[in-house]
Parts: C-alpha cells; sequence; structure tokens
C-alpha cells in the first residue's frame, strides 16, 4: 500500500510539473500591463486528479479487464450482407434531406476522403508500395479541371474523365522511375514527387496562378443547367427550370450526392479490382516480389497498373474537390494532406475497405465535433495512430480473405 | 533414360563470376524430355547458383543456356519462366497471406484472361476463364491432397504442406521444366517418401522434366536419372547415379581427402 501511495504521489508531482505551465499559469492583460498569474488551483486539481487515479489504478485494471468476452461480429451470409449494404446505401441516400447544412458538407468531406483513402488504398494495402505522394495525384485531378475552366471554359463534366486521365497519367509516370524502388526508398521517392507537383504549381505563375491558385470555379452542373444563383448570360438555372426557388441546402445535398455516387463508383470498382487476376497479381507484388518473377508475372506491369489506377482514383476525388470548393491552391495540397491519407488506410487496416471507409468517417468527423480542441488536433492525431499501431498494428478492420466453395 | 530421348535444356560452359570469387565454373548439362536430372555437392558449390542462372533471376558471366534449342540466357526470370522453367525456392516462398486457392489462382496470371474491362463487367470470357483457373486449382489441390486447406492464409499451413503447395504452385502454370531447389529440406522421413512419388507421378503423368538440388541422398539415388556432382562451382562428374556414388572423386568432395 506505502509503495503505491509513493508512486501516486510522484506521479502527481510530475504531472503538477507539467500542468504548471500549461494550464497553471494564466495569462492576464488589464490595459497596457500583461501579468502572469498562477492558478493554483487549476494544478492541485489536476495533481488531486493524477493522484487518486494512481491509487485506484490496479482496482480500475481489474474491474475493467476482468470480463473477457470477446467481442465478435456476428457473421453474415451474402444475403445479409447485400440487405445491409442496400440499406447502408439508402439511409446515405436519405439522410441529408433531413439534416443540417454544415452536416451534410462535412460528409460531402468524408466522401472525398473515402475515395482517395480508396485510391490509396490499392498502392498502400494491396500492391504494398509506399506511396507518401499520393496527394500529387490528387491535386493534378483537382488542377486539370481548374486549368480547362479557367483556360477552356470546360465544365465539370468534361473535366471529370480527363481529371481521371490526366492523373493517371502521372501515375503511370512516377511508376517509371521507382520500380526498381522498394519500402523506404519508395517512400522517399514518391514524397518528393508529391513536393514536386506542388512547387510546380506554386512556381508557374502565369499558367497556375501561382500561389494565388485559380478561383471561381463552377460547381457541376445538373445535365447542363447550373446549380446557382444566379446564371450566367443565356442559360437557364436548375432552380428556375424546376419552378424552385434557389436554396443553397439544394447545391449542398446535390454535391453531397455527387460525392456519394463517386465514392460509390470508386468502392465498386476497388472491390471488383481486388478480386480480378490483376488484384490477386497486386496482392502476391507485395508478398514476394521474386516468387512473382519466378512464376510469370512481370512485376513491371503490375506496380504500374497498381500506381496509375490508384492515381486516377485521386484524380476523380480531386477534380470534385475543385468543384465543390471553388477554388484551388496548392497549400490544400502539402504533405500533412497525403500523410492523412495515408493514416486513413493504416488506421483502417491496409487493403480492407470497410476498414477504409470507418477510418475516413473518424479522421475527418472527429476534428469537425472537436472544433473546441482545434490546437490539439494534430496532437490528439498522433496520440491516435500511436496507440492503434500499439494496440491494433492490422487496423481497425483488418482484412479478411475471401472464402470460395470449389466444385468437386 | 535413353541417350535418344529429346533434349529439353541444354546447358553449356556456364559460368557466373561475382567479383572476385567465380561460383560457378563452366558447368555443362543435358536435360532430356520427362528426365530427373539431380544436381548434388557440398555446400557452397554453386548449385543455387546454376538455378538461378538458368532461371533468369542472374544474368551469367559466361556460356549458353537454351531451352528446347532458343536461347533464354540473360533473360528475364518472368519471360523464362513463361516459356516453361519453373522453380521452388530453397527457402519457401509462398504468397503467406494469400489463401492456399489464391497462390494457386496468382500461379495462373499469365495464362488467363487479365483484361481490365470485361473482369470489371464480368463478361462471360472473364467468367468462364475464372472457372478454368479454379478448376485447374481444384484439380492440383486434390492431386497433392491439399483440398481441406483451400480457404487457409498459406503461411499459416505446416511446413511439408507449405513444401507441396509450392510444387502445386508451380506445376499449375503448365511447365515444361521445374526446378526443384531442396524440395526434401526440412521434411520427415514419410513426407520425403511422398515426395518421391509426386516427383515420379509429375514426370510420367504431366510431362515435366525435373531439375533438381538435393541433399538428401536416398532420393537423389531413388529418383535421379542422372546426377551431376559440383564442388567449388566446378562440375567433377555426370553419371548414372550408382556410377557417381562409387566414384573416387566425388566421395573425395565430400568426405575429403585421407
Amino acid at each position: 500500500m506505502f509503495s503505491r501511495v509513493k508512486t501516486a504521489l510522484f506521479a502527481a508531482i510530475i504531472a503538477g510539473v507539467i500542468i504548471a505551465p500549461v494550464f497553471g499559469l494564466q495569462i492576464t492583460r488589464v490595459g497596457m500591463a500583461t501579468t502572469i498569474v498562477p492558478e493554483w488551483n487549476m494544478i492541485f486539481r489536476g495533481m488531486a486528479i493524477v493522484f487518486v487515479f494512481h491509487l485506484i489504478r490496479p482496482y480500475l485494471a481489474k474491474f475493467i479487464f476482468k470480463p473477457k468476452a470477446k467481442f465478435t461480429a456476428p457473421v453474415m451470409g451474402d444475403k445479409g450482407r447485400k440487405a445491409l449494404t442496400f440499406l447502408l446505401i439508402a439511409i446515405a441516400l436519405i439522410w441529408p434531406f433531413f439534416s443540417g447544412r454544415s452536416q451534410v458538407d462535412i460528409a460531402t468531406l468524408v466522401l472525398i476522403y473515402v475515395m482517395l483513402g480508396l485510391g490509396l488504398n490499392i498502392v498502400v494495402g494491396y500492391a504494398g508500395l509506399l506511396d507518401l505522394g499520393f496527394v500529387g495525384f490528387y491535386a493534378v485531378g483537382a488542377y486539370t479541371y481548374a486549368l480547362m475552366y479557367h483556360w477552356l471554359g470546360l465544365g465539370f463534366w468534361w473535366a471529370l474523365p480527363c481529371a481521371g486521365i490526366m492523373a493517371g497519367i502521372f501515375g503511370y509516370i512516377l511508376g517509371f522511375p521507382v520500380l526498381r524502388l522498394r519500402g523506404d526508398y519508395l517512400a522517399i521517392v514518391t514524397l518528393g514527387f508529391g513536393e514536386i507537383i506542388r512547387l510546380l504549381l506554386i512556381n508557374l505563375y502565369d499558367f497556375t496562378g501561382g500561389p494565388d491558385g485559380i478561383s471561381g470555379i463552377p460547381k457541376p452542373t445538373v445535365f447542363g443547367f447550373p446549380m446557382a444563383r444566379r446564371a450566367p448570360e443565356g442559360e437557364t438555372t436548375f432552380h428556375d427550370l424546376m419552378g424552385w426557388s434557389f436554396n443553397n441546402q439544394d447545391v449542398v445535398i446535390y454535391l453531397y450526392m455527387l460525392a456519394l455516387v463517386l465514392a460509390l463508383i470508386t468502392l465498386f470498382v476497388s472491390n471488383r479490382l481486388i478480386r480480378m487476376p490483376v488484384g490477386r497479381a497486386w496482392e502476391a507484388l507485395r508478398e514476394d516480389e521474386i516468387a512473382c518473377r519466378s512464376l510469370g508475372l512481370n512485376p513491371t506491369g503490375i506496380k504500374l497498373s497498381a500506381f496509375t489506377i490508384g492515381a486516377t482514383f485521386a484524380g476523380f476525388g480531386g477534380a470534385f474537390f475543385a468543384a465543390r470548393q471553388g477554388i484551388v491552391n496548392p497549400e490544400s495540397f502539402g504533405f500533412i494532406e497525403s500523410a492523412l491519407i495515408l493514416a486513413i488506410v493504416v488506421l483502417g487496416g491496409m487493403g480492407s475497405q470497410i476498414g477504409v471507409i470507418l477510418a475516413a468517417i473518424l479522421l475527418t468527423v472527429v476534428p469537425e465535433i472537436a472544433r473546441g480542441f482545434a490546437e490539439y488536433r494534430m496532437l490528439v492525431f498522433g496520440l491516435v495512430m500511436v496507440l492503434m499501431m500499439v494496440w491494433r498494428p492490422q487496423g481497425l478492420m483488418p482484412v479478411k480473405r475471401p472464402t470460395v466453395e470449389l466444385k468437386a | 533414360m535413353s541417350q535418344s530421348a529429346k533434349t529439353l535444356l541444354e546447358v553449356s560452359n556456364l559460368t557466373m563470376r561475382f567479383g572476385g570469387l567465380l561460383a560457378v565454373d563452366g558447368v555443362s548439362f543435358e536435360l532430356h524430355d520427362k528426365e530427373v536430372f539431380a544436381i548434388i555437392g557440398p555446400n557452397g558449390a554453386g548449385k543455387t547458383t546454376v538455378f538461378n542462372c538458368i532461371g533468369g533471376f542472374y544474368r551469367p558471366t559466361g556460356g549458353s543456356i537454351r531451352l528446347d534449342g532458343e536461347s533464354i540466357e540473360g533473360k528475364a526470370s518472368h519471360v523464362v519462366a513463361r516459356k516453361g522453367l519453373v522453380r521452388t525456392f530453397q527457402n519457401v516462398r509462398l504468397f503467406k497471406q494469400l489463401t492456399v486457392l489464391e497462390n494457386l489462382l496468382v500461379a495462373q496470371h499469365s495464362l488467363i484472361n487479365t483484361s481490365l474491362f470485361s473482369g470489371l463487367f464480368k463478361s462471360r470470357a472473364y467468367r468462364q476463364s475464372e472457372e478454368q483457373a479454379q478448376a485447374r486449382a481444384a484439380h492440383w489441390l486434390d492431386l497433392l491432397h491439399l483440398r481441406e486447406f483451400a480457404n487457409r492464409e498459406a503461411g499459416n499451413l505446416a511446413y511439408g504442406l507449405q513444401r507441396r503447395l509450392e510444387i502445386a504452385r508451380c506445376m499449375i502454370t503448365d511447365p515444361r521444366v521445374l526446378m526443384l531447389d531442396e524440395p526434401a529440406a526440412g521434411l520427415n522421413p514419410q513426407e520425403k517418401r511422398d515426395l518421391q512419388v509426386l516427383i515420379d507421378l509429375l514426370r510420367r503423368d504431366y510431362n515435366v522434366a525435373v531439375l533438381l538440388i538435393e541433399h538428401d541422398m536416398s532420393l537423389v539415388m531413388g529418383i535421379s536419372d542422372r546426377v551431376l556432382v559440383m564442388e567449388h562451382g566446378c562440375p567433377i562428374v555426370t553419371g548414372l547415379p550408382a556410377e557417381v556414388q562409387r566414384d573416387p572423386r566425388v566421395i573425395k568432395a565430400y568426405l575429403g581427402e585421407e
């Protein structure tokens, strides 16, 4: 007992030392003078909490870990899974009509990250190629739309396929120099690639608008009718066509629906891909490149296909991002964005699509809810990643291998 | 095996040098149709290096390798594999996180319909080719008694089963030459006997010539048609198993001089 009190006391003192400069010293301004007022209350309260916690920690541990009931997800048949999928899609389609504008807006952001996460999942999760410059392809997609609008006056629906193709081409180009690289070396080269794209966007001032980027990018049209308060010369807006009055909420919901469709397509395609020969080859490449070669699989083609297809998804996401924001600038495509997308893939469980979707929701929604702690966002983010890697390195939803019933 | 049989693989004067080290020095041999040809020798004799040269993993410094009359030395390993020359590895190299079945499906990659679009839209041709691939996999799973493990992760199989799966994965590519690098290493006596039966079956029914590196002498002497003995990268003797066993140079290489 005595030793426990001693540890608790020690922990409390340490806590006090840490708390004091953070919470314990309040800066107050009275007129011109700024003074530091120690808040002894705060410090002692914090120390007391730590002290008590350490005293009862052993009992707490017993209490928490005693019921070792293992949680197992209910096993679903194919039918059940299909029904659940449809139910989820139906909910995703209906809820925005009963929800606030900001919630729908955040959900749209989540869907963009789902797209990006699923794209990167192909490169990192399936093919095992650590790509730290994925945001580069996202930028290519976004700027493809922005530039096509700015220089050619083309709309979203023209730009969307072009953005995917452009990003795919960039993915293919990046694929070549990194064919021989693996692991750390690959990560560094891709990191550099992402930075090159960003620096190009900043420095090609005449073409891309430099650090200011390009603004005034129009939202996607509905079958050629713009969704805006006022239409440009000689065009009818969507709400005029329908005889509605203009409502900003409609635009937000429309964007959400588009994002949902794009994300579902991405999900469907990547889900199919992984069950196809090319998907199996990606996974085989991740497991053992030499064995792949010994069986006649060409690693060059397999790697390039992973890079290209992953980048294409990012390109679609980028074009949509540009349309949603209405403005693109290089600031949106920094390394931290790459890190976030990678975190989504790792947190979700490499190669697991459901996991990626969950992680995208978690990593987008939680910071929005915890707006009050905005300064601690990266701190919490880092902490969550560390804890995940310690306790659940396989991710939220580890991949389950498909089971196939063989015919006799 | 009669000398009149067709020559499938012809290795002549193969040399491999790593900097100052001559790992393989002038190895020549011929592999005939349906033949089991063993390469033996003490550790570090250069046997696996010979395999790596033939399989395209190393570019040989000198000499020539011909498969069915076509020169293959210096070709990339996946190209060589597609020409019908596949191998297993000394330390098993399975796709560990993939299931047993997936291992066998991946191996058929170069044989099946890999078009992106037919797969995305599940075209008829795609479904047929997938079904055929699964049927082929089922055949090999049955033959090697692996069917009950079809949906297990390959890395979780017992070692003996992993070795068997590796052979199945090679055979499913319809090879002409099967190169086995110490297939009996780590197997128990029963598994070794099974392996011998299996190799016999493969060459008889599946028309494959086997190139074998092995330390287990009872296996080598039991199934090989001819044996090449290597020491320090040099070939010492090539001959029938019984001849080789009596050869004083071979005994010297293995046991040292009196």
